[in-house]
Protein backbone atom coordinates (compact mmCIF):
# COMPACT_ATOMS: atom_id res chain seq x y z
CA UNK A 1 0.00 0.00 0.00
CA UNK A 2 1.54 3.31 -1.14
CA UNK A 3 1.83 5.87 1.66
CA UNK A 4 0.29 9.32 1.17
CA UNK A 5 3.27 11.51 0.17
CA UNK A 6 1.29 14.69 -0.49
CA UNK A 7 2.92 17.60 -2.29
CA UNK A 8 6.42 16.10 -1.83
CA UNK A 9 5.64 12.89 -3.73
CA UNK A 10 7.87 13.81 -6.70
CA UNK A 11 10.82 14.67 -4.46
CA UNK A 12 10.57 11.50 -2.37
CA UNK A 13 9.97 9.15 -5.30
CA UNK A 14 12.72 10.68 -7.43
CA UNK A 15 15.21 10.35 -4.52
CA UNK A 16 14.33 6.65 -4.11
CA UNK A 17 14.27 6.11 -7.88
CA UNK A 18 17.70 7.68 -8.46
CA UNK A 19 19.16 5.65 -5.58
CA UNK A 20 17.67 2.41 -6.92
CA UNK A 21 19.04 3.08 -10.41
CA UNK A 22 22.54 3.92 -9.15
CA UNK A 23 22.71 0.90 -6.82
CA UNK A 24 21.39 -1.50 -9.48
CA UNK A 25 23.92 -0.19 -12.03
CA UNK A 26 26.76 -0.51 -9.49
CA UNK A 27 25.87 -4.05 -8.39
CA UNK A 28 25.23 -5.26 -11.97
CA UNK A 29 28.47 -3.76 -13.30
CA UNK A 30 30.38 -5.25 -10.36
CA UNK A 31 28.98 -8.76 -10.89
CA UNK A 32 29.36 -8.71 -14.68
CA UNK A 33 32.96 -7.52 -14.54
CA UNK A 34 33.73 -10.05 -11.82
CA UNK A 35 32.39 -12.90 -13.95
CA UNK A 36 34.24 -11.71 -17.08
CA UNK A 37 37.54 -11.39 -15.20
CA UNK A 38 37.13 -14.83 -13.58
CA UNK A 39 36.52 -16.44 -17.01
CA UNK A 40 39.51 -14.63 -18.49
CA UNK A 41 41.76 -15.82 -15.66
CA UNK A 42 40.60 -19.42 -16.07
CA UNK A 43 41.21 -19.27 -19.83
CA UNK A 44 44.69 -17.84 -19.26
CA UNK A 45 45.49 -20.53 -16.67
CA UNK A 46 44.27 -23.25 -19.03
CA UNK A 47 46.40 -21.86 -21.88
CA UNK A 48 49.41 -21.84 -19.53
CA UNK A 49 48.84 -25.51 -18.61
CA UNK A 50 48.47 -26.47 -22.29
CA UNK A 51 51.69 -24.64 -23.25
CA UNK A 52 53.54 -26.35 -20.41
CA UNK B 1 46.11 -16.61 13.40
CA UNK B 2 47.03 -13.11 12.28
CA UNK B 3 45.06 -10.59 10.23
CA UNK B 4 48.10 -10.25 7.96
CA UNK B 5 47.51 -13.80 6.69
CA UNK B 6 44.80 -12.29 4.48
CA UNK B 7 47.41 -10.20 2.72
CA UNK B 8 48.01 -13.47 0.89
CA UNK B 9 45.72 -13.23 -2.20
CA UNK B 10 44.83 -16.94 -2.17
CA UNK B 11 43.79 -16.84 1.50
CA UNK B 12 41.92 -13.60 0.92
CA UNK B 13 39.97 -15.09 -1.99
CA UNK B 14 39.16 -18.22 -0.01
CA UNK B 15 37.89 -16.15 2.92
CA UNK B 16 35.87 -13.79 0.71
CA UNK B 17 34.21 -16.71 -1.09
CA UNK B 18 33.09 -18.09 2.27
CA UNK B 19 31.86 -14.77 3.64
CA UNK B 20 30.30 -13.18 0.54
CA UNK B 21 27.05 -15.17 0.28
CA UNK B 22 26.23 -14.23 3.89
CA UNK B 23 27.15 -10.59 3.33
CA UNK B 24 24.99 -10.31 0.18
CA UNK B 25 22.04 -11.97 1.90
CA UNK B 26 22.31 -9.82 5.05
CA UNK B 27 22.77 -6.64 2.98
CA UNK B 28 19.63 -7.32 0.93
CA UNK B 29 17.66 -8.27 4.05
CA UNK B 30 18.67 -5.16 6.05
CA UNK B 31 18.33 -2.80 3.07
CA UNK B 32 14.94 -4.12 2.02
CA UNK B 33 13.49 -4.19 5.53
CA UNK B 34 15.04 -0.85 6.61
CA UNK B 35 13.88 1.00 3.51
CA UNK B 36 10.44 -0.63 3.48
CA UNK B 37 9.98 0.15 7.19
CA UNK B 38 11.10 3.75 6.66
CA UNK B 39 9.08 4.31 3.50
CA UNK B 40 5.85 2.53 4.38
CA UNK B 41 5.87 2.32 8.16
CA UNK B 42 6.85 5.76 9.47
CA UNK B 43 4.75 8.93 9.73
CA UNK B 44 5.50 12.30 8.13
CA UNK B 45 7.58 14.77 10.11
CA UNK B 46 5.66 17.79 11.40
CA UNK B 47 8.09 20.19 9.66
CA UNK B 48 9.52 18.20 6.74
CA UNK B 49 6.35 16.35 5.75
CA UNK B 50 6.96 13.19 3.72
CA UNK B 51 10.45 14.38 2.62
CA UNK B 52 11.69 12.94 5.93
CA UNK B 53 11.58 9.55 4.16
CA UNK B 54 14.64 10.64 2.15
CA UNK B 55 16.67 10.39 5.39
CA UNK B 56 16.73 6.56 5.04
CA UNK B 57 18.85 6.80 1.91
CA UNK B 58 20.60 10.16 2.29
CA UNK B 59 22.14 9.60 5.73
CA UNK B 60 23.42 6.02 5.12
CA UNK B 61 24.81 6.97 1.69
CA UNK B 62 26.60 10.03 3.12
CA UNK B 63 27.96 7.93 5.98
CA UNK B 64 29.35 5.35 3.55
CA UNK B 65 30.75 8.04 1.24
CA UNK B 66 32.88 9.41 4.08
CA UNK B 67 33.71 6.10 5.76
CA UNK B 68 34.46 4.53 2.38
CA UNK B 69 37.21 7.11 1.96
CA UNK B 70 38.52 6.34 5.46
CA UNK B 71 38.58 2.63 4.57
CA UNK B 72 40.62 3.55 1.48
CA UNK B 73 42.91 5.65 3.68
CA UNK B 74 43.61 2.70 6.01
CA UNK B 75 44.20 0.38 3.03
CA UNK B 76 46.48 2.97 1.39
CA UNK B 77 48.51 3.39 4.59
CA UNK B 78 48.92 -0.39 4.82
CA UNK B 79 50.14 -0.39 1.21
CA UNK B 80 52.58 2.48 1.84
CA UNK B 81 53.95 0.96 5.05
CA UNK B 82 53.79 -2.82 4.51
CA UNK B 83 53.51 -3.09 0.69
CA UNK B 84 50.67 -5.64 0.73
CA UNK B 85 49.16 -5.70 -2.76
CA UNK B 86 45.75 -6.84 -1.51
CA UNK B 87 45.37 -3.64 0.53
CA UNK B 88 46.18 -1.42 -2.48
CA UNK B 89 43.69 -3.41 -4.56
CA UNK B 90 41.05 -3.13 -1.82
CA UNK B 91 41.46 0.66 -1.85
CA UNK B 92 41.08 0.65 -5.62
CA UNK B 93 38.02 -1.61 -5.38
CA UNK B 94 36.33 0.67 -2.84
CA UNK B 95 36.55 3.86 -4.93
CA UNK B 96 33.67 3.17 -7.40
CA UNK B 97 31.48 2.10 -4.49
CA UNK B 98 32.39 5.23 -2.54
CA UNK B 99 31.81 7.53 -5.50
CA UNK B 100 28.35 6.00 -6.03
CA UNK B 101 27.50 6.57 -2.36
CA UNK B 102 28.71 10.18 -2.65
CA UNK B 103 26.60 10.72 -5.75
CA UNK B 104 23.53 9.25 -4.04
CA UNK B 105 24.09 11.55 -1.05
CA UNK B 106 24.50 14.60 -3.32
CA UNK B 107 21.42 13.82 -5.44
CA UNK B 108 19.12 12.93 -2.54
CA UNK B 109 20.40 15.96 -0.60
CA UNK B 110 19.58 18.26 -3.53
CA UNK B 111 16.16 16.66 -4.04
CA UNK B 112 15.42 17.14 -0.32
CA UNK B 113 16.93 20.65 -0.22
CA UNK B 114 14.77 22.05 -3.02
CA UNK B 115 11.44 21.86 -1.13
CA UNK B 116 12.98 22.39 2.35
CA UNK B 117 15.60 25.10 1.77
CA UNK B 118 14.14 26.44 -1.47
CA UNK B 119 17.31 25.61 -3.42
CA UNK B 120 18.91 22.54 -4.99
CA UNK B 121 22.37 23.64 -3.99
CA UNK B 122 24.13 26.09 -1.69
CA UNK B 123 27.85 26.71 -1.19
CA UNK B 124 27.45 25.55 2.38
CA UNK B 125 30.57 24.11 4.14
CA UNK B 126 29.27 20.53 4.29
CA UNK B 127 27.86 20.51 0.76
CA UNK B 128 31.01 22.07 -0.68
CA UNK B 129 33.38 19.70 1.14
CA UNK B 130 31.19 16.81 -0.01
CA UNK B 131 31.38 17.96 -3.62
CA UNK B 132 35.18 18.18 -3.31
CA UNK B 133 35.21 14.66 -1.83
CA UNK B 134 33.23 13.50 -4.90
CA UNK B 135 35.83 15.12 -7.19
CA UNK B 136 38.61 13.44 -5.19
CA UNK B 137 36.93 10.06 -5.74
CA UNK B 138 36.81 10.73 -9.50
CA UNK B 139 40.43 11.89 -9.52
CA UNK B 140 41.49 8.81 -7.54
CA UNK B 141 39.80 6.46 -10.02
CA UNK B 142 41.18 8.38 -13.01
CA UNK B 143 44.70 8.15 -11.60
CA UNK B 144 44.47 4.35 -11.18
CA UNK B 145 43.33 4.07 -14.82
CA UNK B 146 45.92 6.47 -16.18
CA UNK B 147 49.07 4.88 -14.73
CA UNK B 148 50.17 1.65 -16.34
CA UNK B 149 52.55 0.32 -13.69
CA UNK B 150 50.31 -0.97 -10.85
CA UNK B 151 52.83 -0.32 -8.05
CA UNK B 152 53.42 3.28 -9.17
CA UNK B 153 49.64 3.74 -9.47
CA UNK B 154 49.17 2.34 -5.95
CA UNK B 155 51.87 4.69 -4.57
CA UNK B 156 50.47 7.83 -6.21
CA UNK B 157 46.83 7.06 -5.49
CA UNK B 158 47.73 6.37 -1.85
CA UNK B 159 49.24 9.84 -1.59
CA UNK B 160 46.13 11.31 -3.25
CA UNK B 161 44.02 9.40 -0.73
CA UNK B 162 45.98 10.95 2.16
CA UNK B 163 45.36 14.44 0.74
CA UNK B 164 41.67 13.73 0.09
CA UNK B 165 41.22 12.62 3.69
CA UNK B 166 41.25 16.27 4.69
CA UNK B 167 38.00 16.72 2.76
CA UNK B 168 36.54 13.48 4.12
CA UNK B 169 37.17 14.84 7.64
CA UNK B 170 35.77 18.24 6.64
CA UNK B 171 32.66 16.55 5.18
CA UNK B 172 32.16 14.71 8.44
CA UNK B 173 32.73 17.62 10.82
CA UNK B 174 31.85 20.69 8.72
CA UNK B 175 28.50 21.05 10.50
CA UNK B 176 30.38 21.31 13.79
CA UNK B 177 33.14 23.65 12.55
CA UNK B 178 30.95 26.26 10.86
CA UNK B 179 27.54 27.41 11.96
CA UNK B 180 26.71 29.62 9.00
CA UNK B 181 25.83 26.75 6.63
CA UNK B 182 22.36 25.65 5.58
CA UNK B 183 22.96 22.01 6.43
CA UNK B 184 21.58 20.98 9.82
CA UNK B 185 23.63 19.14 12.45
CA UNK B 186 24.28 15.40 12.41
CA UNK B 187 21.13 13.23 12.37
CA UNK B 188 22.82 10.62 14.52
CA UNK B 189 24.85 11.22 17.64
CA UNK B 190 26.13 9.29 20.65
CA UNK B 191 24.18 11.87 22.64
CA UNK B 192 20.63 10.44 22.58
CA UNK B 193 19.09 13.90 23.00
CA UNK B 194 20.50 15.02 19.63
CA UNK B 195 19.23 12.01 17.64
CA UNK B 196 16.22 11.98 15.36
CA UNK B 197 12.98 10.80 17.04
CA UNK B 198 12.75 7.07 17.84
CA UNK B 199 10.08 6.49 15.22
CA UNK B 200 12.62 7.47 12.51
CA UNK B 201 15.72 6.27 14.37
CA UNK B 202 15.17 2.49 14.30
CA UNK B 203 14.42 2.09 10.58
CA UNK B 204 17.31 4.48 9.93
CA UNK B 205 19.68 2.21 11.89
CA UNK B 206 18.49 -0.81 9.91
CA UNK B 207 18.96 1.05 6.64
CA UNK B 208 22.48 2.13 7.71
CA UNK B 209 23.28 -1.52 8.53
CA UNK B 210 22.08 -2.43 5.01
CA UNK B 211 24.30 0.20 3.36
CA UNK B 212 27.33 -0.86 5.46
CA UNK B 213 26.82 -4.53 4.56
CA UNK B 214 26.27 -3.70 0.88
CA UNK B 215 29.47 -1.62 0.89
CA UNK B 216 31.42 -4.49 2.48
CA UNK B 217 30.00 -7.07 0.06
CA UNK B 218 30.77 -4.91 -2.97
CA UNK B 219 34.29 -4.05 -1.81
CA UNK B 220 35.11 -7.66 -0.95
CA UNK B 221 33.79 -8.89 -4.32
CA UNK B 222 35.55 -6.14 -6.27
CA UNK B 223 38.84 -6.75 -4.42
CA UNK B 224 38.62 -10.39 -5.52
CA UNK B 225 38.11 -9.19 -9.09
CA UNK B 226 41.15 -6.88 -8.86
CA UNK B 227 43.26 -9.76 -7.51
CA UNK B 228 42.21 -11.91 -10.49
CA UNK B 229 43.00 -9.09 -12.95
CA UNK B 230 46.46 -8.85 -11.42
CA UNK B 231 47.01 -12.62 -11.58
CA UNK B 232 45.82 -12.77 -15.21
CA UNK B 233 48.22 -9.98 -16.14
CA UNK B 234 51.10 -11.75 -14.39
CA UNK B 235 50.27 -15.07 -16.12
CA UNK B 236 50.11 -13.40 -19.53
CA UNK B 237 53.42 -11.64 -18.94
CA UNK B 238 54.98 -15.01 -17.98
CA UNK B 239 53.44 -16.76 -21.01
CA UNK B 240 54.55 -13.91 -23.29
CA UNK B 241 58.08 -14.16 -21.92
CA UNK B 242 58.01 -17.91 -22.57
CA UNK B 243 58.64 -18.82 -18.91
Amino acid sequence: MMPELGKYAVAVLSAYGATAVLLIVLVTATLLRGRRVRDEMQRTEARGRKDA
Amino acid sequence: MSLWEYANPVKFLRLSERVLPWLWALAVLCLASGLAWGFFGTPDDFRQGSTVKIIYIHVPAALMAINGWFMMLVASLIWLIRRHHVSALAARAAAPVGVTMTLIALITGAVWGQPMWGTWWAWDPRLTSFLILFLFYLGYMAMWSAIEDPDTAADLTSVLCLVGSVFAILSRYAVNFWNQGLHQGASLSLDKEKNVADVFYHPLLLSIAGFVLLFLALVLYRTGTEIRVRRTRALRARQGAGV
